[in-house]
């Protein structure tokens, strides 16, 4: 190849390489002022503020389609489930299960943490809202995967008790950009209700494994 | 919608409308959907939005606000006083105002030059009340001029793709305590909420699913909402603060539904749970 070959490949080269890094500085800065503008249309109400909106690197990450899924953000997402992974605290006392049916009404309701809620209401799981669970109740939603019989096919040994915990807890931990709430790590439920929720999918004598 | 203003016509929707909240109440679960597409059917040619509509027209011809005048020389984007098939063309970049409106905050607009209505006003109005509820009944007049016509917001003004790039950031942007976006439920057209069947709204099928039948008569509240209702309510489900009235994020989303929903056909105003 002669010399002005070479020379051209480079420059052609050194031109795409900088233009992709420009571009890409141009891409985070528009990003950062499109989330700007996002943010700046909320005020605060009720119980919500516009700082709740402020995100995390869980939430940053997650919020970019090309790096929730797919091979390019498989690194972050592996750092983030990590990160995440080390908010997981076991229940205070070390007992797991609590009452199904206290569970039950739980996973039942969708209620709390909207603006028109009170800061002293009690928020519900809303597990049905997403996941099917127990077979008599038919109005569920099909964003999660069916829990029916979860604790019949999986048993409850201390492995899957505290992987069920965990899921529950931080469910980032083990899908990054998954779209379950993190219920223990953002409080959503109270440590009670989330022994009984445990109860609901492993307990033997919960409907959700006849 | 002048029929409906009869006394016999409205009685006799009033009767339906009871014998239907009643029936679909009574559906079993897994029929739920099947009920309510039932329901749309039976008063199909009776939509209680018209009452709205109706009244909406009232207030377009009406003289009102510190100048004392009417919505009649409004210019929605397809020329002062054109109100077909203006909504199905919505958002878009006006000139005057330099910057995206979409139906209600163009409204607002009108109301402020032509009327002299503060436009605070109408911000500061809760849902269904004061201000804001004559800008809901102009909206249903507006929107079923567009009925039947296929949904074609230009994408052309730079504002308008700029508006339209916010929108999708903001469709996929996940925040608050359950960490939830937009696509968090409508980027998958084989998902439910409960029984609730959810439109993918990235999808051109799925976003005139949405967009094309909103705003709407709402059974569950027994009143009209506009779209900018039907934002503010998705954001509070979400657990996201109050988006305000007419800000960038409603409209920048409304511009990225509207967009996606392209060639789609407008249905509104629409009849829903």
């Amino acid at each position: 190849m002669k010399t002005s070959q070479l020379i051209f490949r480079a420059s052609v080269l050194c031109a795409l390489g900088l233009a992709s890094i420009s571009g890409y500085a141009q891409t985070a800065k528009a990003q950062a002022a499109m989330d700007k503008a996002i943010v700046a249309s909320f005020r605060d109400e009720g119980i919500i503020s516009v700082a709740s909106i402020t995100q995390d690197e869980t939430q940053a990450l997650c919020s970019d389609p090309k790096m929730a899924t797919g091979k390019a953000g498989a690194k972050q997402r592996a750092a983030i489930e990590a990160a995440n992974m080390e908010t997981i605290l076991p229940p205070y006392d070390g007992v797991y299960l609590g009452d199904w049916k206290e569970g039950e009404k739980v996973a039942q309701s969708g209620r709390g943490a909207t603006w028109t809620d009170k800061s002293s209401a009690v928020n519900g799981g809303g597990c049905y809202n997403c996941h099917q669970i127990s077979k008599a109740e038919v109005s569920h939603g099909t964003i999660g995967p069916s829990l029916l019989g979860y604790g019949k096919t999986r048993g409850n040994s201390a492995a899957v008790v505290e992987y069920t915990w965990g899921k529950m807890y931080n469910a980032k931990a083990y899908n990054a950009c998954s779209a379950m709430p993190r219920i223990g790590h953002f409080n959503l439920l109270t440590e009670k209700q989330m022994k009984d929720v445990m109860a609901l999918l492993l307990d033997p004598a919960s409907p959700v494994n006849q | 919608m002048k029929k409906i203003m009869s006394g016999g016509v409205s009685a006799t929707l009033g009767l339906g409308l009871c014998f239907l909240v009643t029936s679909v109440g009574a559906q079993n679960a897994p029929t739920a959907s099947d009920g309510i597409a039932k329901y749309r059917e039976m008063i199909a040619d009776g939509n209680p939005a018209e009452l709205y509509e109706a009244e909406g027209e009232q207030l377009w011809k009406k003289a009102a606000g510190s100048k004392n005048a009417t919505l009649e020389k409004c210019d929605l984007g397809l020329g002062a006083g054109v109100v077909k098939g203006a909504a199905a063309q919505l958002p878009r970049y006006f000139k005057d105002t330099n910057r995206v409106q979409d139906l209600e905050s163009r409204l607002m607009t009108c109301m402020e030059v032509l009327q002299g209505i503060d436009p605070k006003e109408i911000v500061d109005a809760p849902f269904g009340k004061g201000a804001k509820k004559a800008v809901e009944a102009v909206v249903a007049y507006v929107v079923t001029s567009s009925r039947d016509m296929k949904i074609n917001a230009p994408m052309k003004h730079p504002k308008e793709k700029e508006m339209y790039a916010l929108g999708k950031r903001a469709f996929y942007y996940r925040g608050g305590a359950m960490d939830f976006s937009c696509a968090s439920c409508h980027d998958d057209a084989s998902k439910r909420i409960r029984l609730q069947d959810l439109p993918d709204l990235t999808s051109a099928k799925g976003a005139a699913l949405g967009w094309g039948y909103w705003p709407a008569y709402r059974v569950s509240s027994g009143e009209f909402w506009t779209m900018q209702r039907r934002l503010n309510d998705c954001y509070r489900q979400q657990r996201f603060p109050y988006p305000n009235y007419v800000s960038d994020v409603t409209i920048a989303l409304s511009t990225y539904l509207a967009a996606n929903a392209k060639g789609g056909v407008m249905h509104t105003p629409g009849l829903k749970r």
